[in-house]
C-alpha cells in the first residue's frame, strides 16, 4: 500500500501541493484526475523521490519512501513519464531493455532484446521499430515505447503519466486494456494520470481528484457519477461553468 | 548602501557556487571508486572527448608552433640570439601553450557538448527516468566523462606538443633557413623530462575541469531550450576561466623554485 500523509510542495512562491493525503491499496488501479497544472505529475514524482516534498510523509508498505535502500525501493517501480523521456542516444529496444541489462539479475543482450520485442508487441509496436532511434518515431509511438520500458522489468507498482494522450482512439483502447490486464492478471498496483474520462472508466478501481493542492474527492469508480461533489461533476462532464475557474 | 548589499549578495552567491562545484567534483570522485562501473559509456566518452578532438587540437598546435617560431626569431634577432628558436619553441609548447591551448580548445568543444547533452536529458526528464530505472546519474553520466577527459587530455596534449614543435620546425626550416638536423638536435638537447611531464599533468587537471564543469552545468540546467543554452555557455566560460586560473597555480607550484 502506498500512503501519503499531508504532503506539501511549493516551487518558489508557487504552491503546488498543499496537504495531499491519499491511500492506494495494493493490487488496485488508482486513477488521478485533475485540471492541467494542478500538480498530478509532481505528486507521482514526490512518491518516487524525484521531487522532494517540503513537508509530509510518504510510505510504501509501511516503509518510508526516503532514506533506506533507494535501489531496492526503486526496483519495485516502473514509470511512464508524461513526455516519454526516452534516452535518445539508444535504440528503441535498448531503451525498453535498459533495466534488464543492469543490476543483479541482468540478462545477456539477446535475451534482453527478446523481452523488449515482446513488450513492444504488447503496446502495439512491431519488431521493425526495435532498431530505430526514438527521434525517428512519432509522439504516440514514443509514448508507447515509454510504456513498454515502464513494464519491461515486471515491477510491482507502475505509474503511468497520461498513457493515452496523443494516441488514436483504437490505440488508446489497446493501452487501456493493457493497463487493466496488468493490474488484474499480474496483481500490479497501478497509478494512472489521465484527462480522458473513457480511460478513467476503463482503467480505474478507484479515482482521486486533485484540485487546489489537495485531494478534492476520492472513491471507487462506480461512485464517481453520484458523488454530489460539484468540482468532480464539473470535471467529469467538462463544463466550462462551475466552481473550477476556467482561467488558472 | 544598496550597492554594498548587492556586492555582498554576489559574493555570497559566488561562495555558494564554489561550494556546490567542490561538492559535485568530490561526489564524482567518490562515485569513481565505487561500483557499478559503465565501461561502455566510458568507451563512448573516450572516443567523443579524445579521438574527435584530435583535429582541432592538432591544427591549433601546428599554427601556434609556427607563429611562435616566427615571433621568437624576430625577438631573438634583436640581440643576435636567433639560435634559441628551436629550444624556446619546444619549451614554450610543452610547458605552456600545448596544455593551455589544448585545454581551451577542448573546453569549447567538449564542455559545451557535455553540458548540452546532459542539460537536454535533464529538461526532457531523461535523468529522472534514469533514476527510476535504478541507475545513478552521477555514476552513469558524470563519472565516465570525467574519467575519460582526465585520462585522455594528457594524450591530446602530448600529440599537440609534438605537432606544435613540428609546426615550429617547418617554419624554422622553410622560412627561417635553419638546418633541419641542427633544429632537431637543438630541440631535443635542451628539453628536460619535467618540461613535458608538467604539461601532461596540467592536461589531466584541465581535462578534469572541462568534464566536471560540463556535467555540473548540464545537471543544473534550467527548464526548456533556454536553460540548456545557458548551461552550455556557463560550462564553456567557467571551464575556460578555471583552466587559466589552474594553469597559473600549477605553474607557480611546479616552477617557482
Ligand atoms: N521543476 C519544477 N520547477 C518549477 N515549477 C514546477 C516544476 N515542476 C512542476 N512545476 C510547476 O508545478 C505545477 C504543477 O505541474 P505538474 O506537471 O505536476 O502539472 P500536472 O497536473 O501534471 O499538469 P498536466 O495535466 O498539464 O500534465 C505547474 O504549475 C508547474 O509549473
Ligand atoms: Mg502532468
Amino acid at each position: 500500500m502506498i500512503a501519503l500523509h499531508d504532503v506539501h510542495k511549493a516551487f518558489g512562491a508557487k504552491r503546488v501541493l498543499s496537504g495531499v493525503t491519499l491511500e492506494m491499496p495494493k493490487g488496485e488501479s488508482m486513477v488521478i484526475i485533475g485540471g492541467s497544472g494542478t500538480g498530478k505529475s509532481v505528486l507521482l514524482k514526490c512518491i518516487l523521490g524525484l521531487v522532494v516534498p517540503d513537508r509530509g510523509r510518504i510510505s510504501v508498505d509501511g516503509q518510508p519512501a526516503e532514506g533506506g535502500d533507494r535501489d531496492a525501493f526503486l526496483a519495485r517501480f516502473g514509470m511512464l513519464f508524461q513526455g516519454a523521456a526516452l534516452f535518445d542516444s539508444m535504440t528503441v529496444w535498448e531503451n525498453v531493455a535498459f533495466r534488464l541489462r543492469r543490476g543483479r539479475d541482468k540478462l545477456p543482450r539477446p535475451a534482453a532484446r527478446e523481452v523488449a520485442v515482446e513488450k513492444l508487441r504488447r503496446v502495439g509496436l512491431g519488431p521493425e521499430v526495435a532498431d530505430l532511434y526514438p527521434a525517428e518515431l512519432s509522439g504516440g509511438m514514443q509514448k508507447r515505447v515509454g510504456l513498454a520500458r515502464a513494464i519491461a522489468a515486471d515491477p510491482e507498482i507502475i505509474f503511468f503519466d497520461e498513457p493515452t494522450t496523443g494516441l488514436d482512439p483504437i490505440m488508446a483502447g489497446v493501452i487501456n486494456d493493457l493497463i487493466r490486464e496488468i493490474v488484474t492478471e499480474m496483481g500490479v498496483t497501478a497509478m494512472t494520470i489521465t484527462h480522458d474520462m473513457s480511460s478513467v472508466r476503463a482503467i480505474a478501481d478507484r479515482v482521486a481528484m486533485l484540485h487546489d493542492g489537495v485531494i478534492q474527492w476520492t472513491g471507487p469508480v462506480g461512485e464517481m457519477d453520484r458523488s454530489g461533489d460539484p468540482y468532480l461533476d464539473q470535471f467529469i462532464h467538462g463544463r466550462a461553468d462551475g466552481p473550477i475557474a476556467a482561467v488558472r | 548602501m544598496s550597492l554594498i548589499a548587492a556586492l555582498g549578495r554576489s559574493f555570497l552567491a559566488l561562495l555558494a557556487t564554489i561550494g556546490r562545484v567542490t561538492l559535485f567534483a568530490g561526489a564524482t570522485v567518490g562515485h569513481l571508486l565505487r561500483p557499478p562501473f559503465y565501461p561502455r559509456e566510458f568507451g563512448h566518452a573516450l572516443l567523443a572527448i579524445g579521438y574527435f578532438s584530435l583535429p582541432v587540437v592538432g591544427l591549433t598546435a601546428f599554427f601556434t608552433g609556427g607563429a611562435l617560431a616566427l615571433q621568437i626569431y624576430a625577438g631573438g634577432a634583436r640581440f643576435s640570439a636567433e639560435a634559441v628558436v628551436p629550444s624556446i619553441v619546444a619549451i614554450g609548447m610543452v610547458r605552456e601553450l600545448g596544455p593551455v591551448l589544448g585545454g581551451l580548445m577542448v573546453a569549447g568543444r567538449v564542455a559545451a557538448s557535455i553540458a548540452a547533452e546532459i542539460g537536454t536529458m535533464k529538461v526532457t526528464e531523461q535523468i529522472d527516468a534514469l533514476v527510476t530505472l535504478s541507475t545513478h546519474p552521477m555514476k552513469y553520466l558524470a563519472v565516465p566523462r570525467v574519467l575519460a577527459a582526465t585520462l585522455v587530455l594528457p594524450v591530446l596534449v602530448a600529440v599537440g606538443d609534438s605537432i606544435g614543435i613540428l609546426g615550429g620546425f617547418v617554419v624554422g626550416v622553410l622560412r627561417l633557413d635553419f638546418n633541419a638536423a641542427a633544429y632537431m638536435r637543438n630541440t631535443v638537447d635542451f628539453l628536460e623530462f619535467w618540461d613535458i611531464g608538467s604539461g601532461l599533468v596540467k592536461g589531466a587537471v584541465f581535462g578534469f575541469i572541462v568534464a566536471t564543469m560540463g556535467c555540473y552545468h548540464g545537471m543544473r540546467s534550467g527548464r526548456g531550450a533556454q536553460g540548456v543554452g545557458r548551461a552550455t555557455t556557463d560550462a564553456v566560460v567557467s571551464s575556460s576561466v578555471l583552466i587559466l586560473a589552474a594553469n597559473f597555480l600549477l605553474t607557480e607550484v611546479f616552477f617557482s623554485a
